[in-house]
């Protein structure tokens, strides 16, 4: 009836919890981010940087520390993977003058993270040009092994890791609701939870996602407390 | 004494009326422009005696522009008002003009009220506040004489109140001489509302209306066993029935909005006599509500099952039967309702009530021996929300330049803010100005400019045009309306629904509005989009709305009740039966001591504190208990408060070894402001006040938040916040809003040393019979079922009570 998923389907918890997608094995992280090990590669989807200064042009007051906060938060886990290669899943920038609003200490620390790995930019239907000023490459996808990296789903006859949905899941636990991101997975394709300090999101039993997901059995992921739980 | 104007005179007269004590002692207070508030029961003429003064006034002397101001609680009461005043004054052939202005009102009326005020203009605190926001607030406004208040006592404890009472302090900046009136229920404590009403320090002289007669009240008597749990009394709807089918009219009061549904829904399938049987809640549409209004009017209908919507002065002719349907929850609140059968003064009221289970039967037990002795509740005022602060500061802005010293002066004059400090008020000014953050890295983006001679105007105009589109959202945060869908997305605005409610919707859900079943499709544009249905797996709404504490005083009436087995021969039989069984399974909650029950039930493990100390301090010391369970590695999951106590629900069973730990008395300083600003609580206090103060906005009209990215919680914006700018402004006054809601430490500790020690611990291995209560109190909102599967959804639970007391019976060995 419902999205919310009776206990018992915790099967496994932890900060981070590996699963095996087509084949490859691959970190989840409960910090809404993916690190693949044989690729030494991380990846992060929808950081929407300086969303809050984009609300605020429409007269919101609010905080703006949602920039920082997200690199931040980006940082902790570039401390901890030290990847050889960052790939930001599209949609980095709320919107085309996010790159112009961002303040000088918030650039300087996304060129000190792309000075540390080879940056990927996809390329996402809120950033389709990321400027050159910055550093890093863009790229509408790219290809790592068997695996494609992109933001939304394409046709390509290739297993997808992709963005763009900020999927959220719910389940019940003893009469109260923990709900939070969620990681997703089917045979073919892996949902990447939004990165972003002020992303919202989108239930995962929305049918958006689960024409993104396709036939056969799924896997979900519930982010909490900064934690993952393998859910039914 | 003041003469009546003969005119005036002559109309009461025809009528054989006369003009009455309290009526006469307004036209006094009025020619010596002294503020009152007139405390009356219901049917004793109030309305008429707040505007009587004005109509002789005007009669006498004649008058341009606006003379008196109305201000309602209920848009419905203004209507309501209108056609009762339009009528005598007509009828005395007066040349006065009235109006009424609410959110309603066209845009052509508004208009034209700008330019040419009537007389009279009846409206609400929202839509005043939004007149205040216009650059001709000051012509509009000058030649007030004076205003009334109606409904005082719904104003005075909350934060529609405190905005009232904002209004109230810049109205007073446009016309200082005018005078204020209240008009007000029977309340336990005056002097509170009379200081409410007056500018701070000022409170209004108390006028009192001669008592009317005592109700008669009494516990409905019904054929059929009264549950143990549940709160829909679907056992009664037989016996409510008759008494409707007996009485002439009669309003069915019901304390939620599912519960009018429901009942309403119950009371239909066994209508035999189509008896005209309406339902009528803040949840319906405007225009559903005019319609049942109309037909009340017209006196065209039988009975109508409503919350607290229709529990102030909406006057619906010769009702002369209420029925209260579940726990009157408050005795000040019952009278009301009660009050609202029989207008006629010199007449007892007569009402029935019903217990929806038998813990409730001991409320109203205690609410009867209550207003039997004369006895009512009160609540302490509050001090004012700072929340509506910066709203206000907008507001003025919007009005004229404003400077933050003269604003602060207004502020403080309204008595519910008279003792802000002007640190505080700084604070709020700069967050109204440009967010007030600490790290002030986008100065561009500011809501108010400063100007050279140190004056603040708006910085845009769309600044002042968004300001007033969330004027009459203030208060009413988060609502979405319900668009009833025939085929693809056609349909039709039906109501509305909290936001809250619709979130804990995934399309395929079903609930019950306006007496039918809805399937939940989905939110498009703001709108909650359903489609009626024949069948499924329905459940309950659970929006909130109507949802009401029950008072301290009555809490304390039930443990006395409770502790005088020599009463109990007043409640009904079934109830008797039930203490009786919860005296010999585990214990009756002792009137000096606390009873704690510890029980598993379903693979969790309970615990139920009876604490009977009302819902502040159940909800503190839930945060407490928690806190200090969670150290103790019993791991809780979740706790939830009654009026008689609280629930926790825990992994690991708590031993009596624990209890002394629990309530040791000494509180860490940080034991309850970490956890505190780590519950739900105060997240939901964050989402308020983000919506009142103008942080996140709830209603920006012709713009369509179609992109899922744009809507966010505001729990996002709070864990930022808290993270980088801990000491801003808002988190202080989400702090204060949530303390509204809770104990302050020293009295949290006072009772812990009241607990300590003094415990009675019952290790049970089953709920015990008034642990059942509190046990399904989590799913009766939210029970399954509609039509007949609502029903025979409730007689399951109530046969899983029945075999669960049935196992009792045999384990003491009745």
């Amino acid at each position: 009836m419902s999205s919310a998923s009776e206990v018992g389907g915790r099967a496994f918890a932890g900060p981070s919890l590996s699963t095996v997608f087509v084949g490859q094995q691959l970190v989840l992280d409960g910090r809404a981010a993916l690190y693949w090990p044989a690729q030494r590669a991380l990846v992060v989807a929808d950081l929407h940087l300086e969303k809050g200064s984009y609300l605020r042009r429409c007269g919101h007051p609010l905080p703006l520390y949602d920039t920082t906060d997200t690199l931040a938060r980006l940082r902790c886990l570039v401390d901890q993977y030290r990847p050889e290669r960052i790939i930001a899943l599209g949609d980095s920038f709320h919107d085309a003058a996010a790159v112009s609003r961002l303040p000088a200490p918030e650039r300087e620390q996304i060129e000190t993270l792309c000075a540390r790995a080879d940056w990927v930019w996809i390329l996402g239907n809120h950033d389709p040009h990321v400027p050159d000023c910055l550093p890093g490459r863009c790229a509408e996808r790219l290809q790592l092994g068997d695996l494609l990296l992109l933001h939304e789903p394409s046709d390509i006859d290739l297993p997808q890791i992709i963005g763009h949905f900020h999927p959220k899941a719910s389940l019940r636990l003893a009469g109260t609701k923990v709900g939070g991101k969620c990681f997703l997975q089917s045979p073919i394709r892996l949902l990447l939870p939004a990165f972003g300090s002020y992303t919202g999101g989108l239930d995962s039993d929305h049918p958006a996602i689960a024409g993104a997901l396709g036939a056969g059995r799924q896997k979900r992921f519930l982010l909490h407390a900064q934690k993952i739980w393998q859910i039914l | 004494m003041i003469a009546v104007p003969e005119i005036i005179a002559a109309w009461f007269a025809a009528r054989q009326w006369q003009v009455r004590d309290h009526q006469l002692a307004m036209l006094d207070a009025f020619a010596r422009q002294q503020s009152s508030l007139l405390i009356a029961p219901t049917g004793a003429g109030k309305t008429l005696a707040g505007f009587l003064p004005s109509l002789i006034d005007i009669c006498r002397r004649g008058h341009s522009g606006l003379h008196t101001l109305y201000i309602s609680p209920l848009k419905a009461l203004t209507h309501d008002i209108e056609r009762n005043l339009s009528q005598p004054v007509a009828q005395m052939g007066l040349d006065i003009s009235i109006e009424t202005r609410t959110g309603d009102t066209s845009s052509y009326k508004r208009q034209r009220q700008r330019r040419k005020p009537p007389h009279l203009l009846l409206t609400t605190p929202e839509s005043l506040m939004l007149m205040l926001s216009y650059t001709d607030a000051p012509q509009i406004f000058k030649s007030l004489k004076a205003v009334i208040v109606d409904e005082v006592h719904s104003f005075a404890h909350n934060k529609r109140g405190d905005f009232t009472s904002l209004a109230l302090a810049r109205l007073r900046q446009h016309a200082p001489d005018c005078i204020r009136f209240g008009l007000s229920a029977t309340v336990a404590a005056p002097a509170a509302l009379a200081a409410w009403l007056g500018p701070a320090g000022e409170p209004v002289a108390v006028l009192r209306a001669a008592a009317s007669m005592p109700p008669r009240i009494r516990i409905l008597d019904s054929k059929n066993r009264m549950p143990y749990s549940g709160f829909m009394a679907g056992y009664a709807v037989e016996a409510i029935y008759q008494a409707v089918a007996a009485a002439r009219t009669t309003l069915v009061f019901v304390n939620t909005r599912a519960q009018a549904e429901l009942v309403f829904q119950q009371l239909w399938q066994i209508n035999k006599d189509n008896l005209p049987i309406a339902v009528y809640h803040g949840s319906l549409s405007k225009e559903q509500r005019r319609k049942t209004e109309n037909l009340m009017a017209a006196g065209s209908l039988r009975a109508v099952v409503t919350t607290s919507a229709l529990e102030l002065g909406v006057d619906w002719g010769d009702v002369d039967l209420v029925i209260q349907v579940g726990a009157p929850k408050g005795v000040s609140r019952l009278l009301q309702r009660i009050g609202r059968a029989n207008h006629r003064l010199h007449e007892p009221s007569e009402a029935w009530l019903v217990p929806a289970n038998r813990f409730e039967a001991l409320e109203c037990q205690s609410a009867i021996d209550a207003i039997a002795s004369g006895r009512l509740d009160g609540e302490a005022l509050l001090p004012g929300s700072n929340d509506i602060v910066p709203q206000f500061i907008m507001n003025c802005a919007c009005s004229e330049a404003i400077r933050p010293a003269a604003i602060y002066r207004q502020v403080r004059s309204a008595t519910p803010y008279a003792d802000m400090p002007r640190a505080t008020f700084d604070a709020l000014f700069r967050f109204a100005v440009d967010g007030g953050y600490a790290l002030r890295n986008y100065e561009r983006y500011r809501r108010l400019e400063e100007h050279r001679d140190g004056t603040f105007t708006p910085s845009s105009r769309s600044t002042v045009q968004r300001h007033r589109q969330n004027i009459g959202t203030i208060v009413e945060a988060g609502r979405l309306k319900v668009k009833r869908l025939r085929r693809s997305h056609q349909g039709r605005i039906v109501g509305e629904v909290e936001e809250y409610f619709a979130q804990q919707l995934t399309p395929g859900d079903t609930f019950i509005f306006n007496g039918e079943v809805l399937m939940f499709e989905g939110v498009r544009d703001m709108l909650l989009e359903a489609r009626p249905v024949k069948s499924g797996e329905p459940k309950i709404p659970s929006y909130v709305g109507g949802q009401m504490p029950l008072s301290t005083f009555l809490s304390d009436g039930v443990r006395a009740l409770l502790n005088r087995p020599q009463h109990w021969s007043r409640l009904p039989a079934d109830v008797r039966e039930w203490l009786e069984l919860q005296r010999r399974f585990s214990a009756i909650p002792p009137q000096h001591r606390l009873l704690v029950e510890q029980f598993p039930h379903r693979g969790l493990q309970y615990v139920v504190f009876y604490t009977f100390e009302g819902r502040k301090a159940n909800q503190t010391l839930g945060i407490l208990l928690t806190r200090r369970m969670e150290r103790l590695q019993l791991k809780p999951v979740s706790f939830s408060i009654t009026d008689y106590g609280l629930s926790v629900c825990a992994l690991e069973a708590l031993g009596a070894a624990h209890i002394d730990q629990l309530f040791a008395p000494e509180i860490l300083g940080d034991e309850l402001e970490d956890w505190l600003m780590e519950t739900p609580m105060l997240k939901r206090s964050f989402r308020r006040v983000a919506t009142i103060s103008g942080l996140a906005e709830q209603n920006h009209a012709g713009k369509r938040k179609t992109l899922r990215q744009m809507t966010f919680s505001t729990d996002l914006i709070y864990d930022v916040l808290r993270k980088y700018d801990a000491d801003h402004i808002l988190l202080t006054v989400s702090r204060q809003d949530a303390e509204r809601e809770l104990l302050d430490i020293r009295r949290l500790a006072e009772m812990l040393v009241r607990f300590a020690g003094k415990t009675v611990f019952k290790a049970l291995d089953r709920a015990s019979p008034m642990a059942l209560n509190i046990l399904f109190k989590a799913r009766d909102e939210q029970v399954r079922g509609a039509g007949l599967e609502v029903l025979l959804e409730q007689a399951g639970l109530q046969d899983q009570a029945q075999q669960m007391m049935d196992e009792v019976r045999d384990v003491v060995g009745v």
